[in-house]
């Protein structure tokens, strides 16, 4: 069914709903002596990164001599640790878990943001309770019940392990909920005037007022399951299912026949994922979080 | 005492702390805080099986039962109260409130089914991965099993009174203390006048309070051969050092990044990207800086002729570089949320106040950081969380919780017993503790932000 007029009116009258954190300053004077603080701040903040990314091109023989210019291992690290070391699997894994969480994420919070803002019903303040109150609930405070219970299931070295806990959040329902009370009231109205079914009306109107949210949503998640590592650690042991950050382990090892190379070149390698989509959706990200301010 | 006279003084102490915490101006409050105060200590009760009023329990079992009761007493009756008294005045970044206001009346009217159909994914998840599992950390904490082993012993609060002195009234009294000069405090500045000595004083002596509670803790724990009191101090001074810095060297950063320069979203960007990167990453990385054999800081002092020492090797060093790894992971996220909460000072008032004369740091201290209030108390909890238990990871890639367990925080402690050791029951048991920590602060942020959702983190 076509999305009528009134409905058309409704979303126009939305516009220009997100806050850009691309504001400006209030401060005059000179802007040299910033320039100067910000760079140095800047040179203290990348140097771990620049400093491995120099690491992940020497032996270890260079290592230890402090050689200041590139190395020349950086071709054999990447064979070791593409090729030997099986990095290739573990980023595949991991980016399969981050996706799925992010997307079941995504589609049960829009769900129940959508259930909590255009419906009435009994008991609304319970479930509300019931859903708000996880926030208290850390994930790793119950670890051991949860690692019992994913076990029974018979979840161990699964990617179902990796993803069902984890596809439910308080703060995405949240997220929406908030979000799509600042919305216009006449948006849900003139949606129901025109005859649109909720879900039609989720997927017409208020998912294309979202992408901002969604956008914010979609950056805390995936560097949220991206970065993950006590569960993994405790409930995947197959290698062949494990995910980035523990696999970067193995290439630590014990102290004898440590190279720091390709440890530096696989922990530089893993950190491209969540940095690609940091910078892709920068721009929903930093408007996101400034929704409902000024409102 | 009988068992069933204790359960009886439990409950009854559980209502009086419900209606104390949820308010009893009108005798229906009162009759609802009793209620949600006796449903509280019901509930750990039954979540540890009753066991702790049982005819052979030991004394000291029965006063940490009623211990127990009466904090989930507390966090019942605090806790309604924060989430449904609240006015819903949804602004301000990262939060909105969610009093009865902000919800509009229903649009749709569908069957009643509707709204059940679109939440029931999201609860059910909720119930079995976190409810449940949440249940079986208290019904373990009072067991004796290993992981993987069939058999079950009933350890009853053995598991916990083993973590705390072994003087029943001193655990039962300090914190109790420490909570009393926290309210007074509080009470003592709400009710002197603004202008009046009394009250600038209760203002200097309110930081008094948490401290002398975190210093209470540090007594009630158990010091004798490996006890919990070091796992205690190890958190305090790596969660408080990472969250000092992290959002110390967040604001100022922000504070140089919010105006209007060449190339600040460059800036920024690059000052944020630390925020992808992850936790044991942030261990590799700082691993490289500060190793003994390959580390560029060993490398430049030895050029130097000076002998810098091992961080493995040495207690403070090895705290030092966990807050090291952390503040330099968590700054990108902090700057993020400060340059939002800058956008909400009030500029109008920033260019009054440079009218009437008043210098940068002055039009800070007294126009920025007020409005900063809000985001701070968010920043404040997570990050708190963050250094709670994402710092597992940077641990477990700088230090493994050397030297002799110095870098051993609370979670790491969790999954030392519980996983490696493999004794489940104990594990629960520090479980629990850290839960009721995070629950306290939790409680504390709802009363302090006015009732603010948090939206960072899971």
């Amino acid at each position: 069914m076509a999305v009528r007029s009134r409905t058309r009116e409704a979303v126009n009258n939305a516009g220009g709903l997100s806050l850009n954190v691309e504001g400006t300053g209030w401060f005059r004077g000179h802007s040299w002596p910033v320039h100067v603080a910000l760079w140095l701040a800047m040179m203290v903040i990348l140097f771990p990164m620049a400093y491995a990314a120099l690491v992940a091109t020497q032996t270890n023989a260079e290592v230890f001599r402090f050689q200041l210019t590139p190395g020349t291992g950086l071709a054999d690290h990447f064979d070791q640790v593409w090729n030997d070391r099986n990095l290739g699997r573990y980023m595949w894994n991991s980016t399969v878990q981050a996706v799925l969480v992010t997307a079941a994420k995504t589609v049960l919070s829009l769900l129940a943001g959508l259930a909590f803002v255009y419906f009435k019903f009994r008991g609304k303040w319970i479930v509300f309770f019931f859903v708000l109150i996880t926030l208290m609930m850390p994930t790793e405070v119950m670890i051991l019940a949860l690692f019992r219970f994913v076990s029974f299931l018979g979840w161990k070295d699964s990617m179902a392990a990796l993803v069902v806990p984890f596809a439910a959040s308080a703060t995405g329902a949240f997220l929406f909920r908030q979000h799509f009370a600042n919305l216009p009231r006449d948006l849900a109205e003139a949606s129901q005037i025109d005859g649109a079914s909720p879900f039609q009306f989720l997927f017409r109107i208020l998912i294309p007022l979202s992408w901002n949210a969604i956008g914010a949503l979609a950056v805390i998640q995936f560097v949220f399951v991206w970065n993950m590592y006590l569960w993994p650690v405790l409930i995947i042991s197959d290698q062949q299912e494990q995910v980035i950050q523990v696999g970067l382990q193995g290439l630590q090892g014990i102290d004898t026949g440590l190279t720091f190379g390709p440890l530096m070149l696989a922990a530089l390698l893993a950190s491209i994922p969540p940095t690609l989509v940091f910078i892709a959706l920068q721009k929903p990200f930093m408007s996101g979080f400034a929704l409902g301010a000024d409102k | 005492m009988s068992g069933s006279l204790q359960l009886v003084l439990s409950l009854i102490v559980g209502a009086a702390i419900g209606v104390l915490s949820y308010g009893y101006r009108t005798p229906r409050q009162a009759a609802l805080g009793g209620a949600l105060g006796v449903l509280g200590t019901g509930a750990i009760s039954a979540a540890l099986g009753f066991c702790m009023y049982a005819a052979d329990a030991e004394s000291t079992e029965g006063v940490l039962g009623i211990a127990l009761g009466a904090a989930f007493a507390w966090m019942f009756g605090a806790g309604t109260r924060a989430v449904l008294n609240r006015p819903g005045e949804g602004s301000g970044v990262g939060g909105g409130g969610f009093g009865e206001s902000q919800i509009r009346t229903g649009a749709y009217r569908l069957g009643w089914w509707w709204p059940w159909l679109l939440l029931s994914p999201t609860l059910i998840i909720l119930v079995f991965f976190l409810y449940w599992p949440a249940f079986q950390t208290f019904r373990l904490s009072t067991k004796l099993t290993r992981l993987g082993a069939p058999r079950v012993g009933e350890r009853c609060l053995a598991n916990f009174s083993e973590l705390l002195i072994p003087q029943p009234v001193l655990v039962a009294t300090l914190p109790l203390v420490a909570v009393g000069l926290i309210w007074g405090i509080g009470l003592w500045q709400r009710r002197s006048n603004p202008d009046s000595v009394g009250y600038s004083v209760a203002r200097i002596l309110r930081p008094l309070g948490p401290l002398v509670l975190l210093l209470a803790l540090y007594f009630i724990f158990e010091d004798v051969n490996g006890g919990y009191r070091r796992i205690y101090l190890n958190t305090v001074i790596i969660s408080v050092g990472t969250v000092a810095l992290s959002m110390a060297f967040g604001l100022g950063l922000a504070y140089l990044t919010f105006r209007r320069i060449r190339g600040v979203t460059v800036y920024r960007t690059l000052l944020i990207w630390p925020y992808a990167v992850s936790p044991p990453i942030a261990g590799i990385l700082f691993f490289m800086i500060f190793n003994a054999t390959g580390g560029v800081v060993a490398a430049l002092s030895s050029r130097w002729g000076i002998d810098f020492p091992d961080y493995t090797q040495n207690a403070s060093l090895a705290r030092m570089t966990i807050v090291l790894a952390s503040v330099w992971k968590l700054l990108g996220y902090n700057l993020l949320f400060f340059l939002a909460g800058l956008q909400t000072v009030p500029r109008d008032q920033i260019e009054a106040a440079a009218l009437d004369g008043a210098n940068a740091w002055q039009r800070f201290r007294t126009v920025v950081l007020p409005a900063l209030g809000p985001i701070s108390f968010f920043l404040l909890i997570t990050n708190l969380t963050y250094s709670f238990f994402d710092v597992y990871g940077t641990i477990d890639f700088l230090t493994k919780g050397a030297p002799a367990g110095a870098t051993s925080v609370a979670i790491y402690e969790i999954i030392r017993v519980g996983v490696d050791n493999g004794d489940l029951g104990r594990g629960a048991a520090q479980s629990v503790v850290l839960f009721l920590a995070v629950i306290a602060l939790t409680a504390w942020q709802f009363n302090q932000s006015e009732g603010r959702i948090n939206y960072g983190g899971a």
